[in-house]
């Protein structure tokens, strides 16, 4: 019974110590202090001199078409300023969500940096001083008259970081994207189904339809989490409209527990209960999902005009949908992520003038080419028939009708953990629609506390 | 419990003056012991000690990882326990340690016995590696490898299927009861073979004589199991449960690729909720009170296992 002393002897004085360290440590201030936000900023210009500069930019562009796209851009920039030379990061979205954090909080950060929008990121940023403000080279640029005010709105913050679409603007987006509907023709015509759908009622019965013949009506895979907020976004803001979804997402008014939140997780529980969702979806990748209904096995598909290239058929349409009594579609989606500018660059103008470059007007024809959805579509571009021109005219129509609503990962930094969750939950009817509501309203209502 | 044992003083020998001289001996050879561990101490210092002290003192403050933190307390360790996503998290972990260390011991106890009982196997060097190779292989292959056994038409329920169960087939990783049962059995296929190699070298100590004595004692297989492998490989057995346990408790990147801890909640674990929380949510308090609360809980389990080894009796 002599065994443990030795260890016990051990181990006491070594755990008193980190307990003493622990509380000296803890005595220290916060990790972090507040970084002033009201510096003020110096002069702007378009000349970016002619000095050698090394502009480090970090990127998310890394899709084949886009990616090509970027270094064509690049290349372009450094032709018309050859004293500015591009050192270009390229991450996936997933991986630079995780490290510009830390990238961004470092003494040396990269000069330009891609920001996911909403409070989880951008909102983070601004907070703690981290991007520079750009309403000086909004001016300068004429960005207020070539954006759309709506999409202007995605990336601009108070100054203090605690209102989103506040009065600052923290960059420009080089692409536009949509969440919406995909159906198959060859699929639909088997259906009965002569046109698309255009409400949330109409889908519904055209799903019927689909089932009838067999075929999985509405392909979805949820593996990845991140669908559910594509799926449940999605028939929000058929059923909702536009300013309601808006005015939740950015906190100024309503719950998630209103009707509309509620109908629209009744819609996706009772399409799952009748057997139109891809069964086990909760397993399936939203790729096979998207592979699967592009050998022709589902009849709809919602998800982003980023599969374009994937789903790239001329038995594919896109559409999205018209909320009960609204004039036109709304669906959500918006603009990539924001090319910003971070407060610690020595090198502001040339930053300004790179992002001006290969997100404003002249970098159109370059994204077209390389198959991309620009932000603000030209009226010259006119793909042939087919997916890219149902896109191209549908995000055309519903951008200009201001019809686009927020990704509702937006809302809060742990929206997109609590959505994402629930959502499983609610597809595999372990939460009612109600309690599905609940679980993002609790999470709404502690930011609301927090925030304020 | 028994804290006031260990403050019991060791016997020393008597009279003074021998006492004296020789504690001072004792601590001249105890500086010079200090310096031959420096290096290493030095480099625990820099690159685990000052870490871990900093994710102490994170772990008391709400901070989303950019801006001024504010204090909060024992807050962040008060959800540990009350937050019933955390609470699950490490309740999990707990399940996985059946799947990660209690049924590969037992199987590789099993297989022990029958591999050590054909004598002299030839190429038994080959088989070893061949039980090995889960180990060597990057997790995050292990873990695509998995996802596509158990995908809706992998080779799990295509097997299934073949052998006329078709009604069992289902998409694993979606299945709320079963998702974490399915993570836990690649943790088990994992760590057979590390428990399969450690037991085999143990076996191989064992002086065959007790063996002999045992059957002319007229012991059956499963006698001599017990009244000699099982005790002779106490060591080993403890080193295993050493390690598959906290393998089990720190596991991440198998519900990090397989399941993001999914479906709903029902696979996170600690590990993986402390990296959500620091790179994804923002909640760099919360993450940093998760990681100290895993850490205790693994030194707390690893001291209840080292009761096991042999080597400290005595």
């Amino acid at each position: 019974m002599t065994r443990p002393q030795r260890t016990r002897i051990r181990t006491i004085p070594l755990l008193v110590g980190v307990a003493v360290l622990a509380a000296v440590a803890a005595c220290a201030p916060g990790p972090a202090p507040r970084a002033s936000n009201t510096a003020s900023l110096g002069p702007v210009s378009r000349n970016v001199g002619s000095g050698k500069i090394t502009l480090t930019v970090w990127d998310q562009n890394t899709d084949k078409g886009i990616d090509e796209a970027q270094q064509q851009l690049n290349a372009a920039f450094h032709r018309k300023h050859p004293n500015v030379t591009i050192k270009r990061v390229s991450r996936s979205f997933t991986d630079l969500k995780t490290t510009l954090k830390l990238a961004l909080s470092g003494d040396n950060p990269p000069d330009v940096v891609q920001a996911n929008q909403g409070y989880p990121d951008m909102g983070a940023f601004v907070k703690a001083g981290l991007l520079r403000p750009m309403n000086d080279y909004a001016d300068l640029y004429g960005w207020r008259d070539y954006y759309p005010s709506s999409l202007l709105k995605l990336n601009s913050f108070s100054r203090d970081g605690k209102t989103w679409q506040g009065g600052d603007l923290y960059g420009v987006s080089q692409t536009g994207e949509l969440v919406g509907l995909y159906y198959n023709k060859s699929v639909l015509a088997e259906a009965g189904i002569r046109t698309p759908p255009k409400t949330v009622a109409e889908l519904t019965a055209d799903l019927k339809k689909v089932k009838a013949t067999g075929k999985v009506p509405l392909g979805y895979g949820d593996v990845d989490k991140y669908p559910g907020i594509h799926l449940y976004g999605f028939v929000l803001s058929a059923l909702a409209g536009r300013a309601k979804v808006n005015d939740l997402v950015k906190s100024s008014s309503g719950a998630w527990t209103d009707a509309s939140e509620v109908d629209a997780a009744k819609t996706i529980q009772r399409w799952q209960r009748a057997g139109y969702l891809t069964p086990g979806a909760n397993g399936i990748s939203i790729d096979d999902a998207v592979a699967s209904f592009g050998q022709g096995k589902s009849g709809f598909l919602v998800t982003g005009t980023w599969y374009e290239a994937t789903l790239h058929d001329k038995n594919v349409g896109f559409t999205a949908l018209t909320p009960p009594g609204a004039a036109n579609q709304v669906t959500m989606g918006g603009e990539g992520l924001s090319w910003s500018i971070t407060s610690k660059t020595r090198h502001a103008n040339a930053a300004a003038a790179y992002i001006d470059f290969i997100a404003g007007r002249s970098s159109t024809a370059t994204l077209i080419k390389n198959g991309n959805l620009p932000v603000v579509v030209p009226d010259s571009d006119t793909p042939p028939a087919g997916v890219a021109a149902d896109i191209t005219r549908e995000y055309r129509t519903i951008s200009r009708a201001n019809g686009i609503t927020p990704y509702l990962d937006y809302t809060t930094p742990t929206f997109y953990d609590t959505l994402t969750a629930a959502a499983q939950d609610l597809v595999a009817g372990r939460l009612t629609p109600a309690a599905f509501c609940q679980k993002l309203q609790a999470d709404y209502a502690a930011f609301g506390t927090s925030n304020r | 419990m028994t804290v006031s044992r260990t403050r019991r003083p060791a016997p020393v020998p008597t009279g003074a003056g021998r006492r004296a001289g020789r504690r001072t001996r004792g601590r001249r050879r105890s500086r010079v012991a200090y310096l031959y561990i420096l290096p290493a101490f030095a480099v625990f210092a820099v690159f685990l000690g000052y870490p871990f002290l900093q994710t102490i003192q994170y772990s008391f403050y709400d901070w989303d990882g950019l801006s001024a933190a504010t204090w909060a307390g024992v807050a962040n360790y008060a959800a540990v326990v009350t937050d019933p996503t955390l609470r699950a998290a490490f309740g999990h972990a707990l399940v996985l340690m059946v799947f990660y260390a209690a049924l590969p011991i037992a199987i590789a106890l099993l297989l022990t016995t029958l591999i050590s009982r054909a004598h002299r196997l030839r190429a038994m060097s080959v088989y070893r590696t061949v039980l090995f190779v889960p180990q060597v292989i990057a997790s995050v292959v292990v873990a695509t490898i998995w996802v596509s056994i158990y995908s809706p038409d992998g080779l799990l329920n295509e097997g299934l299927r073949l052998i006329g169960l078709g009604s069992l087939a289902r998409v694993w990783l979606a299945d709320y009861s079963l998702a974490l049962v399915a993570v836990g059995f690649v943790g088990t296929w994992l760590n057979v073979g590390l428990c399969l190699v450690l037991f085999l070298s143990g076996v191989g100590n064992i002086p065959p004589v007790l063996y002999e004595a045992a059957r002319i004692d007229g012991a059956g297989p499963v006698r001599e199991f017990f009244a000699i492998t099982l005790p002779s490989l106490r060591g080993q057995v403890a080193v295993a449960l050493t390690l598959t346990v906290t393998s089990a408790l720190k596991t991440f990147d198998l519900v990090y690729v397989t399941t993001s801890g999914g479906p709903g909640n029902s696979t996170t674990v600690p590990g993986f909720e402390a990296y959500h929380r620091a790179f994804g949510t923002g909640q760099v308090g919360s993450a940093a009170a998760v990681a100290i609360a895993l850490t205790v809980v693994i030194m707390i389990v690893t001291a209840l296992i080292h009761r096991l080894n042999p080597k400290e009796v005595g």
